[in-house]
């Protein structure tokens, strides 16, 4: 028998995507660029993060018009944003054939108490995590794939490596707890126990694991695949760099030979500037886009 | 018995896993330097664009092509398995080409239309095998000396040439070990 959107086929999906890095696009000329620089994806999006934070106003989905014509000149995965709990945005993407749907932090919320029940699409989802319980929370809803939140736009990788540390971190306690103890940490951290039990036995996430939000650098990839993360998710940290090509193709090579220091050395000279970078601490904590879902 | 893995992108992990309950050593191949030794070489499920450039970048385009002329046994799955085509429909991308096959990618559809079904591979017997297609691509055609191991609605998806193997669906996301138990006899044959 056939079966199509499986359980199996989405989270398949995503271990194709491993040691590879994902670019944020916003034209379709930006996803050439991300394509010919070596991304194993892009994510289109009607502004990068870093825009979003400067413009203010509603961020969307992105307009479907620019989501088709990046499906067209891009053979490589096609992924795209929905903003949390708009499950109308995501119906639509799936329609227009995005590969991967992210429920995203990025955008703004259109439900500030729900996220979508991932489970009854044919396309897989991926959302952002802080910590054990909220990644756990967006696998019971359907997420196929977690990434961390990071603090998007900052060009700091500051957030994304809390995050990543958290959530290792949560994943080794809990595979040292006695039984009887789990169901107190499933209470105190709202993750689902059939879903903690599971990780408590594997001493891993159900799903792949991407990091996201800050990076900005080939060393910020890197650090973060030795963190423990499974692939990159890059935002404005390629777009908004002075050499996107040169930038891309670097970030895509750290993230593959993550563990050898004289490539990424190689690698990391002659880049030119990097994004503008962000201290967390400047914005307040009502702004800060990981705050988003819950 | 060692076996190299590919791992530039994609699930290099996987196939490492599989290869090691079947009784098999693996090492992870990222340079030119690591292919040294090998008794095999599996290139996993990934974009197989991503993995081309890197091949080209890091300069193991021209050595593994060499080696498998020479004999050594590879095992390409969906990424991997357009790599090792001829050629591949409608695209210009680095690639080892060395199977006698033409090959379309995602030639299933997008990712809303991927899929697994029970596959009949008779060179495995009974039962049918659980095959996992993620915007997969297939052969068009073979050319002599291909043996078709494999079709799904008349299009092949497993097939092998000498001590090539190459699989348009993904058996590293399963836990039947049977296809590549079927690569490392090949590789002691």
């Amino acid at each position: 028998m056939t079966e199509k959107g499986t359980w199996t086929v989405k989270k398949g999906m995503a271990e194709m995507l491993k040691g590879g890095v994902i670019m944020d696009v916003t034209t379709p000329e930006q996803a050439k660029i991300a394509e010919e620089a070596g991304a194993c994806a892009v994510m289109a999006l009607e502004r990068v993060p870093s825009d979003i934070r400067a413009d203010g106003g509603v961020a969307r989905m992105a307009d479907p018009t620019i989501v088709q014509k990046i499906m067209d000149v891009v053979t490589i995965p096609v992924m795209a944003k929905a903003r949390i709990g708009h499950f109308v945005e995501a119906r639509i993407l799936e329609a227009l054939g995005a590969d991967y749907i992210d429920e995203s932090e990025v955008l703004t919320p259109a439900d500030e108490e729900f996220h979508i029940e991932k489970h009854q699409f044919k396309v897989p989802f991926v959302c952002g995590a802080r910590n054990l319980g909220e990644a756990l929370r967006r696998i019971a809803e359907g997420a196929a794939m977690i990434r961390t939140k990071g603090e998007p736009g900052t060009g700091n990788v500051v957030e994304a490596v809390r995050h990543m540390r958290r959530v290792r971190g949560e994943v080794r306690y809990v595979q040292n707890l006695p039984k009887e103890e789990l169901m107190t940490f499933a209470k105190k951290t709202g993750a689902p126990y059939d879903l903690l039990l599971q990780v408590a036995e594997q001493g891993c996430l159900p799903v792949v694991n991407f990091a996201a939000g800050g990076i900005a650098t080939p060393a910020d990839a890197a650090l973060m695949m030795q963190l423990g993360c499974d692939g990159v998710f890059v935002g404005s940290g390629i777009f908004k760099a002075k050499d996107p090509v040169t930038r891309a193709k670097a970030i895509v090579a750290a993230t593959t030979h993550y563990n050898d220091a004289q490539i990424l050395a190689e690698i990391s000279t002659n880049l030119g500037e990097a994004m503008p970078g962000m201290e967390i601490n400047m914005i307040a904590p009502e702004n800060r886009m990981q705050e988003r879902g819950w | 018995m060692l076996v190299g893995v590919l791992a530039l992108q994609g699930a290099f992990r996987e196939h490492e896993k599989i290869l090691q309950s079947c009784g098999a050593n693996t090492r992870q191949v990222r340079l030119p330097q690591h292919l040294a030794g090998l008794d095999a070489l599996v290139i996993p499920g990934g974009e197989s664009t991503a993995i081309g450039k890197l091949l080209v970048k890091y300069h193991l385009l021209a050595p593994i092509k060499e080696l498998g002329q020479k004999g050594l046994p590879v095992f390409g799955t969906c990424a991997g398995l357009i790599l090792l085509a001829k050629k591949i429909a409608g695209a210009n991308q680095p690639a080892l080409q060395l199977m006698d096959i033409a090959v379309a990618r995602n030639a299933f559809g997008r990712q809303v239309d991927s899929f697994e079904t029970g596959l009949t591979i008779p060179a495995l017997g009974e039962p049918d095998y659980q095959a996992v297609f993620i915007r997969a691509p297939y052969i068009i055609s073979v050319e002599p000396g291909v043996e078709v191991m494999a079709t799904y609605q008349n299009k092949i998806v497993l097939a092998r040439q000498n001590n090539f193997l190459a699989a348009a669906f993904h058996p590293e996301l399963t836990n039947d070990l049977r296809l590549h138990q079927y690569f490392l006899e090949m590789i002691i044959n």
